[in-house]
């Protein structure tokens, strides 16, 4: 076991009231696996990626559960301590590539400084070892000492994972990390980070809001709404067989080259707000099975043949 | 060598007209800079010795006239530009050094450190300046070192609220969120990711804040509170030169009022110019 989160829940304190950003979230993964986590904006997948880091932003706040990586609850240890996980045994790539490096720090540096935090090496060392991790992802080593603005977007997302990738992590949270980018980027980013998988054996968290994108990585997918993880299987039987009624309206609704039916199929209604989300099941108002029961009861998270699902009609 | 700056200003300043602001300031405080410094060879005669008629008009031979005891007035208005000019610039360094720091921490932790001190810099930053500074200057006594901390204290807290709230904004940015979720500690944060982007706004308020520090440096000098006869200074010689303005004595006045504003000028013109080229939005090539 990789990492267990158990009962998770994060609030958000706004102006607005207490956003109940993730509540009660179970989720588990194995060394080496990649996961899909999907889910609409605001459903709570970039909270759960910046929690398991403890890098929520200041009025972010985790108030119970317990997120237990390689044996160890991460949300027990000290700030301290938590600063030798960063980087060294769990990191992240972010959304936008663009906003994601320092301007006014040379590409090269940015490698020798996140080397050189966790590693005690000489900085010629480091830069070996930089220019290595820039060959593995694809970027000539002679623009070592070029800055963040001399890049394009795949580019700079490619220094991003070199960076992620940089002290051979057991864990790579990447957020988004191909949204910002054009088709084409994104399919070699995403080849990039399967063969880089491949090469490191870590475990991957990839978190995206468009569930094609993952089908071609992910050993796994888990599906997030309104805050919690309401489908999590093999990415096969996700695909081939979709339980939970949301999971099967998401997959009809990509559209289909094949199919001479012209229109676009969409989940009707809207994301719930956070701050007074619906009573029962989260999802009942936009679910055309929905019954009594669903309105009034959370459905609890079941195990189906190695399936979990949270959706009273199983 | 020559040619290379040459070029690499005239690389620079292309397409971009506000960079000649900043040159034109530039070579004006160089000239400033450069008539303190060779002073002695630049000033014909000694500007603390009786070499003419008291209160001569300006003529061929003293070409800004002389003063009420016979000193050569042009020598003193050479003379005049070093003490200004170290007590501006130092400063504005002391200044500096403590109130970007500050600004950084505070901006950076936040929480109470951060009311606590942005409280105390606003209090400072609600005095008028030079009144400020007449204050402190009048508990220390004269004299350039006690000058220039006088006027330390009123910049202090414009360094202190630019880069705070840089900071602030900075610290939001992805790459310091990115800089966190690699392992950076606070220090490297604060040292590597946000100081340098503050840079540009801390030279920027330099130049502008000196440019404000002559002006304080004069006015100081000129209540009194600045250096002993019979040391030359602008603002120490405007005040000795008030009291025959009436009597039409005008160059007494004229000469070193033209070179405050001259400095002024010169380092307000860099200020300006810098914060346009180092606008981050026109920095991409």
């Amino acid at each position: 076991m990789l990492l267990e989160i158990k009962d998770l829940r994060v609030r958000y304190s706004t102006e607005r009231g207490i956003v109940k950003a993730i509540d009660g979230l179970y989720f588990r993964m194995e060394k080496g696996e990649t996961v899909g986590l999907i889910g609409e904006s605001g459903s709570g997948k970039s909270s759960l990626g910046f929690s398991i880091l403890r890098l929520l932003p200041p009025n972010g706040k985790i108030i119970s559960g317990e997120i237990i990586f390689k044996g160890k609850d991460l949300l027990k240890l000290s700030e301290k301590e938590m600063l030798k996980i960063r980087g060294k045994s769990i990191s992240m790539v972010f959304q936008d590539p663009m906003t994601s490096l320092n301007p006014l720090m040379k590409i090269g540096d940015h490698l020798i400084e996140t080397i050189l935090i966790h590693e005690k090496m000489s900085k010629e060392e480091a830069k070996e070892k930089a220019i290595s991790l820039l060959e593995k992802v694809g970027i000539p080593p002679d623009r070592f000492n070029y800055y963040p603005h001399q890049f394009s977007g795949g580019m700079r997302q490619r220094i991003m994972i070199a960076l992620a990738l940089a002290l051979d992590p057991d864990l790579v949270i990447a957020d988004e990390p191909v949204t910002a980018l054009d088709v084409i980027t994104q399919a070699k980013i995403i080849d990039l980070l399967k063969d880089l998988k491949r090469q490191y054996n870590m475990g991957l968290i990839f978190i995206t809001h468009d569930i094609s994108v993952v089908a071609e990585i992910a050993d796994k997918i888990a599906l997030m709404y309104a805050g919690n993880i309401v489908e999590f299987a093999d990415a096969a039987s996700i695909f081939e067989e979709p339980l939970h009624p949301y999971t099967k309206m998401l997959l009809e609704a990509i559209p289909n080259i094949e199919l001479e039916e012209q229109k676009l199929k969409y989940i009707p209604g809207t994301p719930p707000d956070l701050v007074s989300p619906p009573s029962g099941c989260r999802f009942h108002p936009r679910c055309p099975y929905a019954k009594e029961i669903c309105k009034k009861e959370e459905p609890k998270l079941k195990n189906l043949n190695g399936r979990m699902i949270k959706c009273h009609r199983y | 060598m020559k040619n290379s700056i040459a070029e690499l200003i005239a690389k620079k300043v292309k397409g971009k007209p506000e960079a000649y602001i900043a040159i034109v300031g530039a070579f004006i405080i160089i000239f400033i800079i450069l008539l303190a410094i060779f002073a002695p060879f630049i000033a014909p005669y000694d500007p603390i010795k009786s070499v003419g008629k008291p209160l001569t008009p300006p003529n061929d031979e003293f070409i800004f006239g002389t003063d009420s005891l016979g000193r050569d007035f042009f020598s003193r208005v050479v003379y005049g530009a070093r003490i200004p000019m170290i007590v501006a610039l130092l400063s504005g360094t002391f200044s500096l050094l403590i109130g970007a720091p500050l600004g950084l921490l505070s901006g950076y932790i936040g929480g109470k450190t951060d009311r606590v001190l942005s409280l105390l810099m606003d209090s400072i930053y609600a005095f008028p300046g030079l009144i400020l500074a007449i204050a402190i200057a009048a508990v220390l006594g004269p004299g350039i070192m006690n000058m220039a901390l006088a006027i330390t204290v009123v910049y202090i807290p414009t360094y202190f609220r630019m880069v705070r709230g840089q900071t602030l904004s900075i610290r939001e940015s992805l790459f310091v969120v990115a800089a966190r979720a690699i392992g950076a500690r606070d220090m490297t944060i604060m040292w590597n990711y946000i100081l340098p982007n503050v840079i540009p706004t801390i030279a920027v308020v330099f130049s502008l804040n000196v440019a404000d520090a002559i002006l304080t440096e004069a006015g100081l000098s000129f209540f009194g509170l600045g250096v002993a006869a019979p040391t030359p200074d602008w603002g120490f010689d405007l005040r000795s030169g008030r009291v025959y303005l009436p009597a039409g004595y005008w160059w007494l006045v004229t000469f070193p009022g033209i070179m405050v504003i001259i400095a002024t000028i010169g380092f307000s013109l860099l200020g300006e110019g810098l914060s346009e080229i180092l606008n981050p939005k026109l920095k991409e090539e």
